[in-house]
């Protein structure tokens, strides 16, 4: 059924006649749609660069915002978290810690909060053309990695300017940690993409919960705090593999040790994350390959229903 | 010929929901049930379409021919049955669906263009063409939501023309732009039935499909009534038209009335020539339209005025007496029959509705005015466009062509 399919070589008389929307048992749907979107693959570039070019279009700044909005909160948390309440003076090159932390935290909600609205707001689209439904989440995920490539662009720049480089070690924990953190959003962007058509509340649930979710991962404090208080201060070393356990703390620890070049000193060498992450951030990613396979077959599910929906 | 797109036994139903919200939700978590108002929008669908062919669905407004392309198209799935089909599909179910106001022309082609299953080279390929197609070049590189209706639409339909479907569904939009586009638009759908392409197409305009398809298909309320030649199918919607019409003119001949009501029109109603009543005649047959006039007291100053509408509301004939050069005899203030006589009606195939009014000389004071009282049908045999039904005679060579050498079906697909 994909436009690139190259159906024009062969005779109409000798196509086969193709079910429409025939209905896949749970378990085989998603092959099928796979090879579908990658039929569409140029729809979805376009629609990636859709993404991005109406995001800032008209406005002054334009794509300088991508990189604005980072550095405000950046500039926001070194000076409440760094300066007020200290954490500068015991974290070394507390700048570049938090901005490790806050450029997956950035990606992790522009999928998350991008995917949930894809589907409402294309909803002209959704009515009157076909094309499989889970481009319109893809899209908003390419769109947020080219973003987050672009404010990588700030921390080479924070390198240079400190002439500080992460070692290369670790390096290899950045991509492991992204397709991780892929994987998981775009599962759960997937379902809060379908369950927001059945239900409008699913947007503003989205919003609140990522803001819990910001401060459960150790983005803007150090990952030792929590430790300390739940393991040493009470006896809750359950609760702190429970902590621990959040895809998104992973990720970020893993982009701390990765990127951040304070840890090498003897003063950051604390506040390095010291367990296992390879085998973390494996099991996350075998874990995401299986959620997003059950997320899509559950979109496919509703996909039928979003049409009169909408 | 193969068949393109099979449906079989398609049926869809629709939950009306009016609750969206969490808390809509469980405030009315008890009438939820009765909130979900269900009904078929399809029942029981069973069509093939065959390569090459033009067919039309015609019916009211939501009578399901814009879900039945839904389905076909893929957008919406059926509750009961299936849609097999083949080839490559374009649907052409709103313009600039996917167009976004804050991009470019240019960029929109190229987005639209992917939507609709253009690869980024064909649509470059193509590109100069369907910026000339639509005739809007000066504007190519401004945002469009800049554009007017007519420019958008134009942009639009260029682009989904240039798709090189082998199936096309089409849902009304081919009634947009200006004339001369939509001759060209009309053109672009010609073409494509001489490159043998399938066309669906939904459309409210009658005579379009009676020009166009080979095909009808007339859908009322979700079920298929018809499946015919054009002609049938058209003839069947406006039985059902008149049908509605008729039901529409009992409830409404009060609200229509205008005037003083110094005098007062009763009993409309059309006959033959023979003076028995009718609602449907053959073309160039006479025509009466009789009724009763109630002056309620003597009345010498006055005027009767006749007027003959189509479905469209266009007015196709429409005269007083004192225009056509009579004067009415004084009426002594009892009520009286009054009839008007054409001794001819050569209108085109349609249905038509009579209009009556009385008032006096030169139309200073209407007494009573009643629109739309009476209906009637006209048939022909004839394939033709316009107002009147012409019978005209052909002669070759100067020998005259006898009628009737040709199929009509195949003559009319022709055009």
């Amino acid at each position: 059924m994909g436009p690139a399919a190259g159906a024009g070589e062969v005779p109409l008389e000798d196509q086969p006649m193709e079910r429409v929307n025939q209905p896949v048992s749970f378990w085989r749907g998603f092959g099928p749609t796979v090879r579908d979107v990658w039929a569409y693959r140029e729809l979805l570039g376009q629609l990636i660069r859709k993404e991005l070019k109406v995001k800032y279009k008209d406005s002054v700044l334009g794509f300088l915002w991508t990189l604005l909005r980072p550095l405000l909160y950046l500039l926001v948390y070194a000076v409440a978290i760094g300066v007020f309440l200290g954490s500068g003076r015991v974290i070394p090159d507390f700048g570049i810690y938090l901005f490790t932390g806050l450029l997956a935290w950035t990606l992790f909600t522009d999928i998350i909060g991008g995917c949930t609205g894809s589907i409402v707001g294309n909803a002209g689209l959704v009515k009157k053309v076909y094309f499989p439904r889970e481009l319109f989440p893809l899209a908003v995920v390419g769109a947020a990695l080219v973003n987050v490539l672009l404010q990588a662009v700030i921390l080479v720049l924070a390198y240079v300017a400190t002439w500080n480089f992460p070692s290369v070690g670790d390096l290899g924990l950045v991509p492991l940690a992204l397709l991780a953190l892929v994987l998981f959003s775009v599962g759960l962007g997937l379902l809060l993409a379908a369950s927001n058509v059945f239900l409008r509340d699913v947007t503003h649930l989205v919003e609140v919960g990522l803001l819990l979710w910001f401060w459960m991962t150790p983005i803007v404090y150090d990952w030792t705090k929590v430790r300390t208080t739940l393991t040493v201060d009470n006896d809750l070393a359950w609760l702190f593999q429970v902590y621990l356990a959040n895809p998104m703390a992973n990720v970020v620890l893993a982009f701390q040790r990765a990127l951040w070049p304070g840890g090498q000193t003897e003063a950051g060498a604390a506040f390095y994350y010291d367990g296992n992450l390879y085998l973390r951030l494996g099991v996350i990613i075998a874990f995401g390959a299986v959620f997003v396979w059950f997320a899509q077959r559950v979109f496919a599910r509703s996909q039928g229903n979003f049409a009169q929906e909408l | 010929m193969t068949d393109v797109i099979r449906v079989s036994g398609v049926s869809k139903q629709f939950a009306l929901r009016k609750d969206k919200s969490l808390k809509e939700r469980l405030v009315n978590a008890r009438r939820s049930r009765e909130n979900a108002e269900e009904f078929w929008a399809l029942r029981d669908i069973d069509v093939t379409f065959a390569s090459g062919s033009t067919t039309g669905l015609i019916g009211h407004n939501g009578s399901g021919k814009s879900t039945l392309l839904k389905i076909i198209g893929g957008i919406l799935t059926p509750t009961t049955g299936y849609v097999e089909r083949r080839g490559r599909l374009a649907a052409l179910l709103e313009l600039g669906a996917g167009f976004h106001g804050d991009l470019t022309g240019r960029e929109n082609v190229y987005l639209n263009a992917a939507i609709l299953g253009l690869t980024r080279k064909q649509t470059d390929a193509y590109f100069d063409e369907i910026v000339d197609f639509s005739g809007i070049e000066s504007f190519i590189d401004t945002q469009v939501k800049f554009y007017s209706s007519g420019m958008y639409v134009r942009l639009a339909f260029a682009v989904a023309v240039h798709v090189d479907p082998e199936i096309l569904l089409v849902d009304e939009v081919l009634s947009v732009g200006d004339e001369p586009f939509q001759r060209k638009c009309l053109d672009r759908i010609r073409r494509f039935q001489r490159e043998g392409r399938t066309i669906v197409f939904v459309s409210h305009s009658l005579d379009q499909v009676r020009q166009l398809c080979d095909r009808a298909v007339l859908l009322d309320h979700g079920r298929q009534v018809v499946d015919g030649t054009p002609t049938e199918a058209v003839r069947a919607f406006r039985d059902l038209n008149q049908a509605a019409e008729e039901a529409e003119e009992e409830k409404n001949v009060d609200l229509a009335a205008q005037g003083t009501r110094r005098v007062t029109i009763s009993e409309v109603s059309v006959a033959d020539s023979d003076g028995r009543p009718v609602r449907t005649l053959p073309s160039g047959a006479g025509l009466q339209v009789r009724f009763r006039v109630d002056p309620g007291s003597r009345l010498d100053d006055w005027i009767v005025g006749v007027a003959v509408e189509d479905s469209g509301g266009q007015v196709v004939w429409g005269a007083n007496s004192d225009m056509q050069g009579f004067t009415l005899p004084e009426l002594s203030g009892g009520p009286e029959e009054v009839t008007v006589e054409f001794p001819e009606v050569p209108l085109s195939e349609g249905v038509y509705q009579v209009s009556v009014a009385v008032a006096s000389t030169g139309n200073r004071t209407v007494y009573h005015r009643v629109n739309r009282v009476a209906t009637f049908r006209v048939v022909t045999d004839a394939y033709e466009d316009g107002a009147v039904h012409l019978a005209p005679g052909y002669r070759v060579a100067d020998r005259a062509v006898p009628r009737g050498g040709v199929p009509l079906d195949s003559v009319a697909g022709e055009r």
